[in-house]
C-alpha cells in the first residue's frame, strides 16, 4: 500500500486545521458539554449555584404526559412536513427536468424560498393566514368561522406544517433536479419507446435511480423538521393555542428561556440530540449501504 | 532600535493612552422591558436625568418586553456584562430575591449618601418588593393595577345608568349590547391572566396559592381550583359561548385595547397603565370611562394587587456606577418627576405624597385623567390580607403560561373548568416543587 505524505512537518497540519477545530470545539462541543452538565444538575437561573441530581431531570420529563404528547406531535410534524415538501419538490423537479428550455430560470424561481429566513417567512405567513384579515382568512366571509388558527389547534398546526414544507421545497428541488439530470437521457427515452407514460417512467425508472438522493433528502428533511421549526412557531403561534403547536424544540426554548428551567430544557435537548444522532446514524450506516448506486 | 525597545515603547504609549484623564462622567446602563409609547417616555426621563447633572450618564436600553428583559439580563449577568439597573416585572420578583444577584436599594442609597423617603411609598407597593422583615430590595418604579374600561355611549344606548359594578351587571349590559347590534360587547384576551385571574382572586380575597400566596415559604401549593375562580371561569365560558365575550388578542390580529379604542368592542379589562394609550388611540368621538374591576354578587371587595415592575440594582459594578444608580433613583423619586411620569403614562403615583399632591392640584378632576385615581382606591380598598399582599411564587412566569393554556382549553376546546383548573394546580405545583428543589435550603428572606 502506498502512503502519500505531503507534509514532513508534524505540526503544520495541526496548525492548518486548528481554526476549524477551535470553531467546532467552541461552538459545538462546549455548549453540548454544558447542556450535558446542566441536564444532570438543577441549575439556578441567575447562576448562584447548582446541585447534582443524577437522572432526576430525565425522569421528570419522561413522567410528564405533556412531554410525551410533544414528542408524538414532533414525530407527526416531521413526517408530514417531509412528505409534503419532498412530494412537491419531486413533482416540480420532474416537470422542469422534462422541459427542454428554461431549466435555469425554473431553478432560480423554485429555489428562492429556501433563502428566506424562517422567522421572516413566519411573519409573512402569519398575515396570509390571519383569520380576520388574511388572504386565507377571507374564506371566512363565505363560510364564517371555518378557518381560525388562533383558536383551533388543528388549523394552527396545519398552518405551521404548510409553511415549513414550503420553506424546504427549494432545497429538495435542487437536489432532485440535479439527480434527475444525472440520469442518462437514453434510459428515459428507451422507456418511452417501450410505451411507458411519463408518470410510469418517473416511478419505475427514474425514482429507483435517484434512490440515494431520495433517502439522503428524507433523513435531512426529518432532522430539519425536528430542529428548524422554532423560528416559524415563535413568530406564528408561540406554541399555542393550548400547546397545539408545541413541538420538542419549541418546548426546549420555552422551558429554558421563558420558564427559566435551564436544567429541564437541557435534559430535553439531550433527548432531542440523541434522536437526531440516531437519524444521522441511520443515514450513514443503513441508507448509504443499502441503497444501491447505479 | 531593536524589537524589544519597540515593544516597550508601544506598550508605554498604550498605557499612557489608557491613563489619560477618564471622562468626567460615569456611564452606566439601565435595561427596561417597555416598548412603544412607554419606551419613549423612559427615553425622555433618561435625557432629563442626564441634563440635570454633570457626573453621570445613564444609557437606557429597551429590551422590548418584560420577558425578554429578564432573559437578557440573566444572560448578561451570567456573562458578567450586566447593566447596573434592570427593570423586572412582578412575576420575576421571587427569582431575583433568591438570586443574590442584586444590591438592596437601601444599601445603594446609603452608600451614595443619598436619601429617599421609603416610608412615603404605598404600603402595598413597598411590601411587594420587601423581605418579610420589611427590607425594601428594589426601587418601586412603574406600578399599576387592573381596571375595566367601558364605552359610556354603548352603556347609555342600552339604558344603563352609571357604571356596572358587578359581573352580573356586566353580563346584563353585554347581552343588551349584543341585542342592540354591537358585535363585540366585551373584548377578552385569554393571555390576560393578570386581570382575569390574579386580580379577580385578590379583590375577592381568594388565595392564588397557599401560605399567603407563597409569602410563607417555598412549599406553597396552587389553589386555583378551590375557590371562586372556578365559578368565574365557568361564567366566562358561558359568556364566550353566547358571543358576549369576544376573543381579542394579537393571535387574531387585534388586541383587546385596540379593539376598544377603535370602538369595535365596548368593554375590556386591562392595566390602568393603558389609560394613556387608550387616550392616544381612541377614535374621534369615543366616550369612555375606567372603573374598578367588578365584583361577583354578594362578595365584599378587598384590595387589588400591585402590578408593573421595579428597578433592581445588580451586583458586580463599580462604586461609581452605584453612585450613578443612586442619583438616578433620587431623581425619579422627586415629586416633580414622579408626577410627570404618572401623567404621561397612566402608571399610578407610587408615594402617598405624590398622590396627595396630584389630587390637590386637581389632576384627577378632568378628562383625560379622570378615573385614574380609582386605581389607587382599588389598591388601597382594604389593608392587605394574606391573599392580597402580592404573589411570591417561584418561576411564576411559567405558571402564568400554564394558566393561559388552561383558559384557552376551556374556551376553545370545551374543557371542564373545574377539571382544567385542577390540572392547572397540579402543573403549577410541579413547577413550584422544581423551583423549591433548585433553591434547596434557601429560605424566604
Amino acid at each position: 500500500m502506498e502512503r502519500r505524505a505531503y507534509y514532513k512537518n508534524k505540526t503544520l497540519p495541526w496548525l492548518l486545521i486548528a481554526p476549524q477545530l477551535i470553531l467546532v470545539l467552541v461552538f459545538f462541543y462546549w455548549p453540548t458539554t454544558q447542556a450535558l452538565f446542566w441536564a444532570f444538575t438543577l441549575e439556578q437561573p441567575w447562576g448562584g449555584g447548582n446541585s447534582w441530581v443524577w437522572f432526576d431531570n430525565f425522569l421528570a420529563i419522561f413522567r410528564d404526559r405533556e412531554y410525551w404528547s410533544t414528542v408524538l406531535r414532533s414525530g407527526f410534524y416531521a413526517v408530514v412536513v417531509t412528505a409534503i415538501s419532498m412530494a412537491v419538490a419531486l413533482t416540480l423537479a420532474a416537470f422542469v427536468d422534462r422541459a427542454l428550455k428554461g431549466t435555469k430560470l425554473f431553478q432560480s424561481v423554485f429555489v428562492w424560498p429556501y433563502a428566506i429566513a424562517a422567522p421572516a417567512a413566519g411573519v409573512a405567513f402569519r398575515f396570509i393566514f390571519a383569520p380576520e384579515s388574511g388572504l386565507v382568512g377571507s374564506i371566512n366571509e363565505i363560510w364564517p368561522g371555518v378557518w381560525n388558527p388562533a383558536i383551533n389547534g388543528v388549523h394552527a398546526l396545519a398552518m405551521i406544517i404548510i409553511c415549513h414544507a414550503w420553506l424546504g421545497i427549494g432545497y429538495n428541488f435542487i437536489f432532485f433536479l440535479a439527480a434527475l439530470q444525472m440520469i442518462p437521457r437514453s434510459i428515459s427515452e428507451a422507456g418511452a419507446m417501450d410505451g411507458a407514460r411519463p408518470v410510469q417512467r418517473l416511478f419505475d425508472l427514474q425514482l429507483p435511480l435517484i434512490a440515494p438522493t431520495f433517502f439522503f433528502l428524507f433523513i435531512i428533511n426529518l432532522i430539519s423538521s425536528f430542529t428548524d421549526s422554532f423560528g416559524l412557531i415563535d413568530t406564528m403561534t408561540e406554541g399555542g393555542p393550548v400547546g397545539s403547536t408545541e413541538v420538542m424544540v419549541y418546548k426546549i426554548y420555552f422551558d429554558g428561556f421563558k420558564g427559566l428551567d435551564y436544567s429541564g430544557a437541557a435534559a430535553q435537548s439531550i433527548v432531542l440530540m440523541i434522536l437526531v444522532i440516531a437519524l444521522t446514524f441511520v443515514q450513514f450506516k443503513w441508507v448509504e449501504k443499502r441503497v444501491h448506486y447505479n | 532600535m531593536n524589537r524589544t525597545t519597540l515593544l516597550t515603547a508601544a506598550s508605554t504609549i498604550a498605557v499612557l493612552a489608557l491613563a489619560t484623564p477618564a471622562m468626567a462622567q460615569t456611564k452606566f446602563e439601565f435595561w427596561y422591558g417597555l416598548s412603544g409609547d412607554l419606551s419613549d417616555r423612559i427615553q425622555d426621563m433618561c435625557k432629563d436625568f442626564n441634563a440635570s447633572q454633570a457626573d453621570y450618564e445613564i444609557v437606557c436600553v429597551s429590551q422590548d418586553n418584560y420577558d425578554a428583559n429578564l432573559q437578557n439580563t440573566i444572560a448578561a449577568y451570567r456573562a458578567n456584562k450586566q447593566p447596573t439597573i434592570t427593570q423586572i416585572f412582578d412575576a420575576g420578583t421571587l427569582d431575583l430575591m433568591l438570586s443574590k444577584a442584586y444590591v438592596p436599594v437601601k444599601t445603594v442609597m446609603a452608600d451614595a449618601g443619598l436619601d429617599v423617603d421609603f416610608g412615603d411609598y404605598f404600603a402595598g407597593i413597598a411590601s411587594y418588593y420587601s423581605t418579610s422583615t420589611g427590607e425594601l430590595l428594589s426601587m418601586p418604579f412603574n406600578s399599576s393595577t387592573a381596571m375595566i374600561y367601558y364605552n359610556t355611549d354603548a352603556l347609555a344606548k342600552v339604558g344603563f345608568e352609571g357604571i356596572p359594578s358587578t359581573w352580573t351587571e356586566v353580563e346584563d349590559v353585554a347581552r343588551k349590547m349584543k341585542a342592540a347590534g354591537y358585535e363585540c360587547p366585551v373584548a377578552f384576551d385569554p393571555a390576560g391572566v393578570w386581570q382575569w385571574y390574579e386580580q379577580f382572586s385578590a379583590i375577592h380575597n381568594q388565595p392564588i396559592a397557599t401560605k399567603g400566596n407563597g409569602f410563607g415559604g417555598l412549599d406553597a401549593e396552587m389553589a386555583a381550583s378551590q375557590g371562586l375562580f372556578v365559578d368565574q371561569l365557568t361564567w366566562i365560558k358561558a359568556m364566550y359561548d353566547e358571543g358576549l365575550f369576544v376573543h381579542k388578542s394579537k393571535d387574531v390580529g387585534q388586541n383587546d385595547l385596540d379593539a376598544f379604542a377603535a370602538g369595535d368592542c365596548q368593554i375590556f379589562s386591562g392595566s390602568v397603565a393603558g389609560h394613556g394609550t387608550v387616550t392616544a388611540k381612541a377614535i374621534e368621538g369615543l366616550n369612555w370611562q375606567v372603573a374598578m374591576l367588578p365584583m361577583r354578587e354578594g362578595v365584599e371587595r378587598t384590595n387589588s394587587l400591585v402590578g408593573g415592575a421595579s428597578l433592581w440594582t445588580l451586583q458586580g459594578k463599580t462604586e461609581e456606577e452605584y453612585k450613578g444608580a443612586a442619583a438616578f433613583y433620587a431623581f425619579i423619586s422627586t415629586p416633580k418627576q414622579a408626577e410627570w411620569w404618572s401623567t404621561v403614562t397612566g402608571y399610578i403615583p407610587v408615594t402617598n405624597s405624590g398622590f396627595e399632591a396630584m389630587k390637590a392640584n386637581g389632576f384627577y378632576n378632568e378628562a383625560p385623567y379622570a378615573g385614574r385615581e380609582l386605581a389607587i382606591e382599588s389598591l388601597t380598598a382594604t389593608p392587605p390580607t394574606e391573599n392580597t399582599r402580592g404573589i411570591r411564587l417561584g418561576n411564576y412566569a411559567s405558571i402564568r403560561a400554564e394558566m393561559v393554556k388552561t383558559i384557552q382549553d376551556v374556551l376553545f376546546n370545551n374543557a371542564d373548568p373545574k377539571q382544567a383548573l385542577t390540572d392547572f394546580d397540579a402543573k403549577g405545583n410541579d413547577i413550584l416543587r422544581r423551583f423549591e428543589a433548585t433553591y434547596a435550603g434557601a429560605s424566604l428572606l
